[in-house]
């Protein structure tokens, strides 16, 4: 059974004192109920992703009481994804005909401050100051930048543009352009890494409506498909977060795994991708991230954002919405935020920030603590 | 010295003029691991034995970590005012394993990849009933 999304919705990520998750994320159920035309009694399941809210699946006592299997999903930075593959299932398996998947989350300001316990890790690794995922990015860009010959003014030229494109989206909460000398003046965070090139916790929802392939019509004239949908964990080797040691010999990360994994399952190859997501928990993790997911070769990078390929008029346009270092990171939400954008994309809805020469083919891909990947492919 | 106390048990040998760090060795099929662990991550065996880690290795990567961390769980003796930045890297320990490790610098002019590092027990923080505490950090050679 294939399976079609045929509504999507958003509250846009920023700060909303006062306001729950809950509400936020019945906010976005309702603009994607609203894009498809459908009632909340139609809707027959539905997996809510969070990260702060222990019981998302409580948003149907915002929604209605409908007596529907409703399931709290978490699974770190591929929750979004997760929760969408799981309304898909529901779908392809013949057990509904119409299910949602929702991201709601609302974190404080500021880094996150856990107990290493909650990753398996001993007292002493946060007592030392090692328990930050952010030493991880700033370590393996500093390797990446040695090894490959990316250049500091290209992490500056990635954070440029994605500010740029959450400045032409009226839903992102950055929407100041910010200078490439700017980007590289501001506070090191952790070297090379700068403030502004860096994405932030925030607060936000997102929810994606799917059906049946055959009843997409019923909803709307202009379904998207979802193509493949692929989820991998760490392989031992893999330079991954949060791992007070690594065995000598690399072996790659479960990006590159889920990537091809999702590819095959599409039957599509890289080279017909139209327009990508690609996880910007900072400027280093896009640039890695475009060689991981088979976009360029390792070091092609420089290239690439010198010639604006990744533009919104390049040959592989980014994270067209501004991506999360434009939006900030909702962990729940951020991969339902960028389906919403792949659709909108694909649906030809994006206003300034529309990719032009009608796309076909949209890629989203999510990576997180403690070496978790995801990639969907959706297409017309 | 010997008043210091090891940040948690069984990471170094402590008191020691040549301290090492303790990892496991993994009897079955050669794996190494830092801090000890009973079960093998390459064969899920508990046939991990403690070794001590060489005391020199290589750096492989490198960052720097420039505010005060979260506390808790950071608890080293300083405050948001007298925090020093320090840096954080992988030291490629032959024969062993890439270790996660505090840096004794934090410039990162002072640090470059392939350099030679060398173990260091360094001060740390103050344990709840006032004895000092020390931990690992590499410094380059």
């Amino acid at each position: 059974m294939d399976v079609a999304i045929v509504g999507v919705g958003l509250h846009p990520f920023g700060r909303y004192e006062g306001k729950s998750a809950l509400q936020m994320g019945a906010d976005a159920v309702r603009e994607a109920l609203a894009d498809a035309g459908a009632d909340w009694r139609d809707v027959q399941c539905a997996f809510a992703g969070s990260m702060e809210i222990t019981n998302p699946e409580a948003i149907v006592g915002l929604l209605g009481l409908t007596g529907i299997p409703a399931h709290a999903v978490l699974n770190g930075c591929a929750t979004g994804n997760t929760s969408l593959t799981m309304a898909a299932q529901s779908i392809a398996s013949g057990e509904h005909d119409l299910a949602i998947a929702i991201g709601l989350d609302k974190h404080p300001r500021g880094a996150f401050a856990a107990d290493p316990s909650v990753s398996g890790l001993p007292g002493w690794y946060g007592e030392a100051g090692m328990f930050l995922t952010t030493h991880f990015f700033g370590m393996k860009i500093t390797r990446y930048m040695h090894d490959h010959g990316v250049s500091a003014a290209t992490l500056a030229k990635v954070a440029a543009k994605n500010f740029r494109n959450g400045a032409a989206n009226p839903r992102a909460w950055r929407r100041k352009p910010i200078s490439e000398a700017e980007i590289l003046g501001s506070t090191v965070v952790n070297h090379p890494l700068t403030q502004f090139m860096y994405c932030s916790p925030d607060e936000g929802a997102a929810a994606v409506l799917l059906c049946r392939a055959d009843q997409a019509h019923k909803y709307t004239d202009k379904p998207v498909y979802l193509r493949a949908s692929a989820l991998r964990s760490r392989r031992l080797g893999a330079f991954e977060l949060l791992s007070p040691s690594l065995p000598l010999e690399s072996v790659p990360s479960p990006t590159v795994d889920a990537s091809r994994a999702a590819y095959e399952q599409a039957g599509i190859g890289p080279e017909d991708v139209h327009v990508a997501q690609l996880q910007d928990t900072d400027a280093g993790s896009e640039v890695i991230h475009m060689a991981e997911n088979g976009f360029c070769k390792d070091g092609e990078q420089e290239v690439w954002l010198a010639e604006g390929r990744t533009e919104i008029g390049g040959l592989l346009p980014v994270n067209t919405d501004g991506g999360l270092i434009a939006n900030g990171e909702p962990v729940g939400a951020s991969g339902l935020r960028q389906i919403y954008e792949i659709v909108t994309q694909l649906r030809g809805r994006a206003g300034a920030r529309q990719v032009l020469g009608n796309p076909k083919v949209g890629y989203a891909h999510l990576y997180g603590a403690p070496g978790t990947a995801a990639v969907a492919i959706l297409s017309t | 010295m010997s008043k210091q106390i090891p940040l948690a048990p069984g990471l170094f040998t402590w008191p020691s003029d040549e301290p090492a760090l303790l990892g496991g060795r993994c009897g079955s099929c050669g794996y190494v691991a830092f801090p000890f662990r009973e079960h093998c991550l390459a064969c899920g065996l508990p046939e991990m034995a403690e070794v001590e880690l060489p005391r020199r290795g290589r750096l492989w990567t490198f960052t720097t970590q420039q505010f005060r961390p979260p506390a808790p769980p950071y608890a080293g003796a300083d405050t948001v005012e007298s925090f020093v930045p320090y840096g954080v890297g992988y030291i490629e320990l032959p024969q062993a394993c890439k270790v996660e490790s505090r840096l004794t610098v934090s410039d990162p002019a002072q640090l470059s990849i392939g350099q030679e590092m060398e173990l260091a027990i360094v001060p740390f923080g103050v344990t709840s009933d006032g004895q000092p505490t020390v931990t690992f950090a590499f410094r380059p050679v």
